[in-house]
């Protein structure tokens, strides 16, 4: 029965500020420990202190919920919640969109220098050697 | 005298071991001087070998598979620095015929247009005119580039074109990958190139298979309908 009357309102607020913090350490970490770099982990970096200052001022929340119309003010912690997945996930299409091109680029260019490489070597047969004269 | 025009064939090819040898020999037959570049995209078979034991093409071996756009963009990167004047695409897999070579260069040879695009149903051609529901598809990228760039291109997913020096070095910056035919079709024209139909005949392939079937013909229309409608928002390149 004391566990029960325990979980009051404010025990959600305690693991939301310690999530947050959590979340906020991990992602410097990551960053201090060269596994994410600083311009992608700065979406990241806003979200969590986004979160940290919704957890950390109760009211924000209720503040939020009235001007945007929703009724049910915890509604709004899931639509700032999916903006910012939205948003991390559109940044990283961005950049796989980004690092495929390079990609390719590198190798098309790999390719390219490869045979250039072999003909100057005298592995290939082919006779016109015209595009490989000296200048 | 003039100089004679440098010709190099852009010969995309992804484990096409049975067929290559066949194509390099058939374009070095049509006419002797035209220099081959086999792109060899990252092919699990002897692709690569076998186009080198002919010793009569320049061979491209890609360290990974990239797709025929990425393929295709490494042969107008080589035609490009190599100061070549005309280059065409023609495909490793015994599709295009070397017999229609002259017909597809001769506008560009004569100044007529800065890009051919060979044909199979500017007129009725005996040979391969692919399934009816792949023809529906083409028919829907002949509206829609038809209205972009106002001019009628029946064969927007022919891939035997040839380009002149200046629209080979715009592509070698700008072709696009994946299914790059009816897009590029749209960013040529949309950038000003001169652009021409040459009625041609095609074959069956003789080996391998079409990259293109069941689920991802579906996706292949969105892509390519996706790239056209988005590319038609974009201003001119260049």
């Amino acid at each position: 029965m004391t566990m029960l009357t325990n979980f009051d309102a404010s025990t959600i607020q305690y693991i939301s500020i310690l999530g947050s913090i959590i979340f906020i350490v991990l992602m410097i970490l990551l960053i201090r420990n060269r596994k994410i770099k600083e311009e992608f982990s700065i979406l990241w970096l806003f979200f969590g202190i986004v979160f940290f200052v919704l957890s950390v001022w109760r009211g924000s929340l209720e503040v939020i919920a009235r001007i945007l119309g929703i009724a049910y003010a915890p509604a709004a912690i899931f639509l700032i919640l999916i903006i910012a997945i939205i948003s991390i996930l559109i940044h990283l299409s961005v950049i796989i969109s980004k690092i495929t091109d390079q990609n390719k680029i590198l190798i098309q260019e790999v390719g390219l220098l490869k045979m250039e490489f072999d003909i100057l070597k005298g592995n290939c047969k082919i006779s016109d050697p015209e595009n490989f004269k000296a200048d | 005298m003039v100089k004679p025009r440098r010709i190099l064939a852009i010969v995309p090819s992804y484990n096409e071991e049975k067929s290559i040898a066949h194509v390099i020999g058939s374009i070095k037959n049509s006419d002797p001087s035209i220099d081959i570049l086999v792109v060899n995209d990252g092919s699990t078979d002897n692709t690569g070998s076998v186009a080198k034991s002919t010793g009569e093409a320049f061979i491209v071996n890609l360290p990974c598979n990239i797709g025929i756009g990425g393929a295709v963009q490494a042969g107008f990167k080589y035609a490009g620095r190599n100061g070549y004047d005309v280059a065409f695409q023609f495909d490793g897999d015994g599709q295009h015929l070397a017999s229609e070579i002259k017909a597809l260069l001769e506008p560009i040879l004569k100044n007529d247009a800065d890009v051919t695009i060979g044909s199979r149903f500017r007129a009725k051609t005996a040979g391969f005119q692919s399934t009816l529901l792949r023809r529906g598809g083409i028919k829907i990228f002949e509206i829609l580039n038809s209205l972009l760039i106002k001019q009628k291109i029946t064969d927007n997913t022919s891939g035997f074109r040839a380009y002149r020096r200046e629209a080979i070095h715009f592509l070698a910056d700008h072709y696009p990958s994946d299914y790059p035919e009816p897009e590029a079709v749209l960013l040529l024209g949309r950038n000003g190139f001169r652009l021409k139909e040459v009625s041609v005949c095609m074959q069956q392939r003789k080996e391998g298979k079409s990259s293109i079937t069941g689920m991802k013909s579906g996706y292949y229309m969105i892509k390519v309908l996706l790239a056209v409608l988005v590319s038609a928002l974009r201003t001119r390149i260049g």
